[in-house]
């Protein structure tokens, strides 16, 4: 889960979202294979990171947007989701458990210092044995441990060096999209300079990948400067002259500085701008569908909601009975699409109308009423449906209109419930004391449904908010990674989501999409499926 | 005199360990663990939980939490945030930005409000005082934002006569446009204040006495009128301090000033105890001292004003 930048510096997760109007932002896609490289620097509306920038303790997008110019992981994301090899030259295994990783030869950091199996072993190593870094579950959640056990020490992974280019990994369950995960953040590798002080190098980062800091570096609260890195070799070639990350306190500031062509990539319009940007950006302005899954989320502790059969009726009533269409039209001016399943239609493997019990996401107001009915007369209802946000991330607008719909169509009582900040809306939640249907997003690190379906509903998963745990999906997700091929798992994934419409531990709302713009002054901006600019393919003329 | 400031100051230590405590306490009520908000929709692990907790002093009861912070600021240590970066860097990095704003702010207010305030006054019931009016009671009944955006549409971005908004380095240049918004919240009571404070003062005998003299108007105006006039003019410029504090949080936020609003603003957001503390507790030592050298400053315009031991 990434937690998304300025507006969502407000408050977790107020991820943006939107649909497909108009596919990818420029005339040649972006890709100039390798042809003639700008020299201009390109400015960025950027936020500053709320950590340090390590890999492993790097949670949010503007940290990790720096961190993806400044690393190589072993393998990149293009546009589509579709990955390939940036500092490997193989990833292979024949049981999708043991793993062998091949490093291409003579990588170097920036620093001159050689990447080797050791830079990334060591990384992991110490990322799994810390355990106030954020992202510290991914490898503990991931990979096998020494010994069997987690013993917390500085060389519990089962990781092992074969070679200065050759290491081995162990993994926990079979894996067979684990090449997938990673090109995420947090597999980064890190150079010995970072063992020698952390903290400094939180602050001056040295990677491998297509840049490095400029001579002028972070400068905190006001910009971050990057240049072209000349020891890179891999695949991501910078195409323009340096990046320059401006910081702006709110995405209005950011926005009149693109009008003026003071700032050349904003990648994520104010709402306030959502009706008018395309008048004022014309063929500049970005809409495309993203990684992003909304929903709320009924913990079976919510009286008449368990996951009995008058919980199921109530849970499938409440479904049918939001319109999704008249809200992403009305109050996301279009910007967003209804859901239509637990997943994301920009990730392979998409086919809602494959999925049985789909037509659950369908409004209806008489089948609503209808399974309404028959839950009462297991036990009659009473009181009032309530849905919990945290006021301090824009969200009261789309949550009023849903529990109206909902209110409408079931004839009951049905309000928000507004939290004044995140935190304490995250503490009920994760203390089970909240007594209310909640706001829950998604925003995929990886493009690959189990980043989502394992996260959110495999049983004791870490984001198992809604406490779900049914053997038979957890068994299809277990099939599903397994799968040797694409195809296979789509078809074990799909077969899995079966179960959560029938249980509907949350209830899927609408898709995200990034609405951003750029400035007169570069050309190849393209938008990947995770929403962001692929940055080193802009090109800018001095 | 030398008393009198040691005894104003003196007065400014309960101020702060009453400020700082109830602004503690108050962030420290806001329900919610901060651990969580790191996390986003994640649930993190019960160790995790705990790690994080003991390296923020998050486990400690909340009289030892305000101890230990307030042992850390008697040592000029403002604390670091929960992103680990230190609040006095931040603070070193921030206020200067922040005061040039004000200051500039102060001028244009100054300048700009003394100015139409004394021909208001003199020429009172005139055009000129009549437009003043008009002008100062639209702008005074606008909320600050909504000036901000409107100016920066208007001269930012359609006109392009200044950069929309202020980033990396804040130039003079670029600070004068927010800056006029700034002033733009206490023009209008600066222009009240002077023309009543004029108009009173010009019928005084002094004034009479002073044309009778055959004194030209070049030399009773800024001498004996103006300089009589701007004792309340100079109190409410104190006052004015802490709105136009509070208004720069809204101003920076807009023009993108990296000031100590606009980290503020982002620290609230974040939840950053240690942040939010610090920059308040600095942020009311500030008024208190700009308090002080105001009242000494009233000696100076008026010497039948003596301060007593």
């Amino acid at each position: 889960m990434r937690i998304s930048r300025i507006a969502a510096a407000a408050g977790g997760v107020a991820i943006a979202t939107a649909l497909v109007l108009s596919g990818c932002a420029t005339d040649n896609g972006g890709n100039n294979g390798g042809g003639s490289a700008s020299t201009g620097v390109v400015n960025v509306a950027w936020s500053e990171p709320e950590n340090p920038l390590i890999p492993a303790n790097t949670n949010e997008v503007n940290g990790g947007q720096v961190l993806n110019q400044l690393f190589a992981g072993l393998v990149y994301y293009k546009a589509d989701g579709s990955w390939d090899y940036d500092a490997a030259e193989s990833i292979e295994s024949d049981d999708f458990i043991n793993w062998t990783i091949k490093l291409k030869p003579d990588q170097k950091f920036s620093d001159g210092t050689p990447v080797t199996a050791e830079s990334f072993v060591k990384a992991w190593q110490w990322a799994a044995s810390n355990p106030d870094l954020l992202n510290q579950w991914w490898f503990i959640d991931a990979i096998a441990f020494k010994g069997g056990t987690y013993d917390g020490g500085e060389n519990t992974l089962a990781l092992d060096v074969v070679d200065d280019t050759t290491f081995t990994v162990e993994l926990a369950d079979a894996r067979a999209d684990f090449p997938v995960a990673l090109g995420y953040t947090v597999f980064f590798p890190l150079p010995d300079a970072f063992f020698d002080d952390p903290d400094a190098f939180g602050d001056a980062p040295i990677g491998n990948g297509p840049y490095k800091l400029g001579k002028d570096g972070w400068v905190h609260g006001e910009s971050l400067s990057l240049v072209p890195n000349d020891t890179y070799t891999g695949p991501r070639k910078a195409q323009n002259g340096g990046l320059n990350f401006k910081v702006y306190a709110t995405l209005d500031a950011a926005y009149a500085d693109l009008l003026s062509d003071n700032v050349d990539i904003v990648d994520s319009v104010p709402t306030s701008q959502l009706a008018t940007f395309k008048d004022d950006l014309g063929d500049r302005a970005v809409e495309q569908a993203t990684a992003v899954f909304q929903s709320f989320t009924i913990q079976p502790t919510l009286e008449h909601f368990g996951y009995d059969e008058e919980g199921k009726l109530r849970r499938a009533a409440i479904s049918h009975a939001i319109d999704r269409k008249e809200i992403t039209d009305v109050i996301f001016q279009g910007t967003r699409t209804p859901a239509e399943d637990f997943t994301s239609p920009v990730i392979a493997g998409f086919d809602p109308s494959s999925i049985e019990g789909s037509d659950v996401l369908d409004y209806d107001v008489a089948k609503a009423k209808e399974l309404w009915a028959q839950a009462d007369k297991i036990s009659p209802w009473s009181g009032t449906f309530q849905l919990a946000y945290n006021a301090d991330g824009g969200h009261q607008e789309w949550v009023d209109a849903t529990v109206n719909s909902i209110k409408n169509s079931l004839g009951i009582d049905a309000v928000g419930l507004p939290y004044p900040d995140f935190k304490g809306l995250r503490t009920e939640v994760n203390d089970r004391t909240i007594k209310a249907a909640f706001r829950t997003g998604w925003q995929f690190d990886f493009p690959s449904d189990a980043n989502i379906l394992g996260a959110l509903y495999v049983t004791g998963s870490g984001s198992n908010d809604a406490d779900y745990s049914n053997p038979e999906f957890d068994k299809l997700f277990r099939a599903g990674l397994a799968s040797p091929t694409q195809e296979e798992q789509s078809k074990n994934f799909n077969e899995a989501q079966k179960y959560l419409f029938e249980d509907l531990p949350a209830i899927p709302l609408w898709y995200g999409a990034v609405t951003a713009g750029y400035s007169k002054l570069v050309e190849d901006v393209e938008y990947g499926w995770d929403s962001w600019p692929l940055l080193y393919q802009v090109t800018k003329s001095e | 005199m030398i008393w009198y400031i040691v005894r104003r100051l003196l007065q400014g230590i309960p101020v702060f360990f009453g400020s700082t405590f109830i602004i503690f306490s108050m962030v420290f009520l806001t329900p919610g663990n901060p651990v969580l908000r790191m996390f986003g929709d994640r649930t993190p692990a019960p160790e995790q939980i705990a790690a994080l907790e003991a390296k923020f002093h998050l486990d400690q009861p909340f009289l030892t939490r305000y101890f230990l912070y307030l042992g850390d600021i008697l040592q000029g240590n403002l604390g670091t945030t929960y992103a680990g970066q230190s609040v006095n860097e931040i603070l070193a990095r921030t206020f200067p930005t922040t005061l040039r704003l004000a200051l500039l702010a102060v001028v244009i207010q100054l300048a700009v409000g003394v100015l139409a305030g004394l021909i208001s006054g003199l020429r009172k019931g005139g055009l000129f005082d009549n437009v003043t009016l008009l002008v100062t009671l639209v702008i005074i009944s606008m909320p600050v934002f909504v000036l901000a955006f409107v100016a920066q549409w208007i001269f930012g971005i359609q006109l392009g006569w200044f950069r929309p908004t202020v980033g990396a380095g804040a130039p003079w240049s670029d600070l004068l446009l927010p800056a006029i918004v700034l002033a733009g919240l206490n023009m209008a009571y600066v222009v009240r204040l002077t023309r009543a404070s004029v108009i009173e003062t010009s019928q005084n005998d002094f004034v009479r006495m002073a044309y009778g003299k055959g004194l030209s108007r070049g030399r009773v105006i800024p001498v004996h009128i103006l300089r009589n006039s701007m004792i309340p003019v100079t109190t409410n410029l104190a006052a004015d301090f802490g709105i136009l504090i509070v208004g720069a949080t809204v101003t920076e936020g807009i023009f993108n000033v990296p000031g100590v609003g606009n980290e503020l603003f982002k620290a609230i957001n974040r939840g950053d105890t240690p942040e939010i503390v610090s920059i308040v507790t600095i942020l009311v030592i500030v008024y208190v001292l700009v308090n002080i050298a105001i009242d000494l400053l009233y000696g100076v315009l008026d010497p039948r004003i003596r301060y007593v031991k």
